[in-house]
């Protein structure tokens, strides 16, 4: 079976919630609308305070070309344009959404298109229009993804159905209910790429996703469904392609590459079933879960409801100890209440209590764990004693620092409980911030 | 607005494996102690004395060291009583006591403290104080008790109590190790006895199969690096046979893998942790360097027995080993 050396295998909760499936969630009192919801340069807000907006109405545009517009999630006056805060808790600008008490799901849409008539340079504009980024967490804009560097071309598109994450099953339940969106999405972004070979990449332990997304694409010559093993961190994308092709993306490079372009799936789903009726992305498949919610489940959420909506809809069981939003290897611990979904929320996963003792840190006891863990092959001990004397810049030219992509297996292996990651995480921004300062020592 | 729920935040991941290393160093010793029963069902009371005497003497002098030193107590991730266990199980069964006692302070104090305590000592701390014993006391850790003695369960030897620096008393019963026997009587034990116990030897080095099985079960439990003790073995194995297919005079491959302390050595010793290599390369080296160094050894050397020396030689290898063997890192190109 098609896998990478290293990795880890987390519990992964998934039970709770991949047998349910997606059910529409009920509109909020208030909705925050960020307006940085892609990876690049935020939106800017053309709408004021006081001004009425429809539901799926541009109400941004984008700023530069890695930036894309967001669509108003739901019929109602703008409250405020002003800042609230990001999930790291940094101000961010958003606009503030009152829903009319008689709102509805009806959306605006631009005109629909025949998408047998697009030209690959239309449909990569369609993809911006809809205000489409990558859905698994990242959210980079994919029409950015579509549009590879002078000199390169993609020629295999990888979907991401691997979803290696704990707790999380959104994209599970996207591919077992929109398996034909999925397939006019994969379509859509071959002819868009000028690509011809497109692969649906599905870890072994969700074998119903396998068969549906096999049956959806028997007659497709260009589409097919691999497996991998179930493995974190299998949906990478440098795990994907050197499992699925044998190659590597060069170190601080791109698939584009090597020829590859990867989205997730939930990405191609939504592409399928938005960019024939020309509707932007206005919600999105979200799993909340963990033994902290009373109704877990996935739910079709418009972008911009809040957690405290979310929490007080589907109840807790008492003050949670820690909700994540993402899953529980990358995602991000969040107690701002107005914490709203965003384009690349993919669940909130809402822990009751920790789930044992405190953790005491041991010294380093140079087992290895980490280093047999690491899916880049990187040291982590090594890099874990340099970044508690502070060798910042020795890190990143003796131990490849920057090809750390923060999945945080070592962390999770360490018995001693050492914060490797966490570590990691910081000794990049500071080696960032050093060398944008031109500055170097130790 | 701007409410906040009280919650906790750190960054991911916000899970974490349960293995800790206090749950390692606990079932390390929970494997041991099967080794320990059937050593003292072997020998007598004579072992379970020499056993004891070192774990307790490595724990008390950690937690003495610490307290004298106003470190933070350290004892209660078990590894000082995987050091004395393991010191105790080198040892041979009629060892006097107070010379055990010696062996654990120093194990504890030479081999890890000075050095900052667990996770810093370059050498395997109870082969450290094993070294010691056998450079200080080379006439009665070579004094080996045959097993099976009629009242080992009635009566100590009479050296276990032997007054300190007092000339030691060795008895008339001591057996000759089958290692010792093969390099200077030229007679070769047979390898079922190896493989179920019952030959002289050092409490820890009599079942080779007890071994291997508890050996296993701290791998499978991902408590233990596989691929050492494999290494050791195999490259041991390999070695003794290209030799003996030469020269039927040198060993078969079986002898030398259930024969002394090897198995102890590769299952227990060598995987310590802490002075075992952490770059994949470096652990197939690691072990391959002591499988082939303790055939050397046994063949060509003066001793009869080398796994101690070895480890300790390949244990300072290690940084190096590690230096040199650096894994190539995704995406980079080979060629630097």
């Amino acid at each position: 079976m098609r896998t990478f050396p290293h990795g880890i295998h987390p519990d992964d909760a998934k039970i709770l919630t991949a047998g349910k499936p997606v059910r529409r969630f009920p509109f909020a009192p208030y909705y925050v609308v960020h307006l940085a919801q892609n990876a690049g340069t935020p939106a800017r807000s053309i709408v004021q305070a006081g001004q009425q907006v429809r539901r799926g109405q541009v109400i941004a545009l984008p700023d530069g070309f890695v930036s894309v517009p967001v669509h108003a999630p739901v019929t109602g006056l703008v409250k405020l344009v002003g800042n609230s805060l990001d999930s790291n808790g940094n101000p961010t600008p958003s606009i503030v959404i009152i829903p009319d008490p008689a709102s509805c799901q009806d959306v605006e849409v631009s005109s629909s298109v025949n998408v047998d008539e697009l030209t690959p340079e239309q449909i990569v504009q369609a993809i911006r229009d809809m205000g489409m980024v990558g859905l698994g967490g990242a959210a980079f804009p994919t029409h950015v993804k579509l549009s590879p560097p002078k000199g390169k071309s993609i020629q295999a598109i990888i979907l991401n159905g691997a979803e290696c994450e704990p707790y999380l099953t959104s994209d599970h339940r996207v591919m077992l209910e929109q398996s034909a969106n999925i397939v006019l999405g994969a379509k859509l972004l071959l002819r868009a790429a000028k690509a011809t070979d497109l692969v649906i990449a599905i870890e072994d332990n969700k074998p119903d996703a396998i068969a549906v997304m096999r049956k959806a694409c028997e007659n497709e010559a260009n589409i097919r469904v691999e497996v991998f093993k179930t493995k974190y961190p299998q949906g990478a994308e440098k795990m994907l392609t050197k499992a699925m092709f044998g190659k590597e993306v060069p170190s601080g490079g791109i698939p584009a590459d090597i020829g590859i372009m990867i989205s997730n799936i939930a990405t191609a789903a939504e592409i399928g079933r938005l960019l024939p009726v020309g509707m932007g992305l206005i919600e999105r498949v979200v799993t909340i879960t963990g033994d902290g919610i009373k109704k877990p489940g996935n739910y079709l959420i418009p972008i911009g409801t809040p957690l405290d909506f979310i929490l007080s809809t589907l109840g807790t069981h008492g003050t949670p100890y820690k909700v994540i939003f993402g899953g529980p290897m990358m995602g991000k611990s969040v107690s701002f209440l107005e914490s709203p979904v965003t384009k690349g929320t993919s669940g909130i996963v809402v822990l009751a209590s920790r789930d044992e003792q405190e953790r005491v840190i041991y010294p380093c006891i140079r087992c290895g764990a980490c280093v047999n863990a690491c899916p880049v092959h990187l040291i982590p001990a090594r890099l874990g004693l340099m970044a508690r004397k502070g060798e910042y810049d020795r890190m990143v030219s003796e131990c490849n620092l920057m090809d750390c992509f923060e999945c945080g297996c070592c962390s999770y292996v360490c018995p001693s409980n050492i914060p490797l990651v966490q570590q990691f995480r910081i000794s990049k921004q500071i080696a960032r911030e050093r060398k944008a300062s031109g500055k170097s020592n130790g | 607005m701007g409410k906040f729920l009280p919650t906790t935040l750190t960054t991911s991941p916000h899970v974490q494996n349960k293995l800790d290393v206090r749950m390692i160093m606990r079932h390390v010793v929970y494997a041991m102690l099967p080794i320990v029963a059937y050593a003292v069902y072997l020998f007598g009371l004579g072992a379970l004395a020499v056993v004891v005497t070192a774990t307790m003497g490595c724990f008390v002098t950690e937690s003495i060291y610490n307290r004298l030193t106003g470190r933070e107590q350290s004892t209660s991730d078990y590894s000082s009583l995987i050091t004395g266990i393991l010191l105790g199980l080198t040892l041979p069964p009629s060892f006097p006591l107070w010379m055990t006692l010696v062996g654990s302070v120093v194990s504890i104090l030479l081999g890890k403290m000075i050095f900052g305590g667990l996770g810093y000592n370059p050498f395997n701390p109870a082969l450290v104080g094993r070294a010691f014993l056998q450079t200080a006391f080379p006439a009665s850790i070579t004094t080996w008790s045959a097993t099976f003695a009629l009242d080992r369960f009635s009566s100590f030897p009479s050296s276990t109590f032997a007054f300190p620096f007092s000339k030691p008393v060795v008895d008339g019963m001591s057996g000759a190790t089958p290692l010792a026997a093969f390099k200077f009587e030229c007679v070769a034990t047979g390898v079922s006895d190896l493989f179920l116990g019952g030959v002289a030897g050092s409490i820890g080095e009599t079942s080779s199969l007890l071994i291997l099985c508890c050996g296993a079960y701290l791998a499978i439990r991902k408590m233990l690096d596989w691929r050492i003790p494999v290494g050791i073995i195999a490259s041991a194995a390999i070695l003794t046979g290209i030799l003996h297919a030469v020269d039927p005079t040198y060993p078969t491959p079986l002898f030398t893998v259930f024969s002394g302390g090897l198995m102890l050595g590769a299952v227990f010793m060598a995987t310590d942790m802490v002075t075992s290599p952490i770059n994949p390369l470096a652990v197939w080296v690691y072990s391959a360097f002591i499988g082939m160094v303790v055939v050397v050894i046994r063949i060509w050397g003066g001793l009869p027995e080398g796994v101690m020396y070895v480890i300790l030689l390949a244990n300072a290898l290690v940084p190096l080993m590690n230096r040199l063997m650096i894994p190539r890192v995704y995406g980079v190109r080979a060629s630097k």
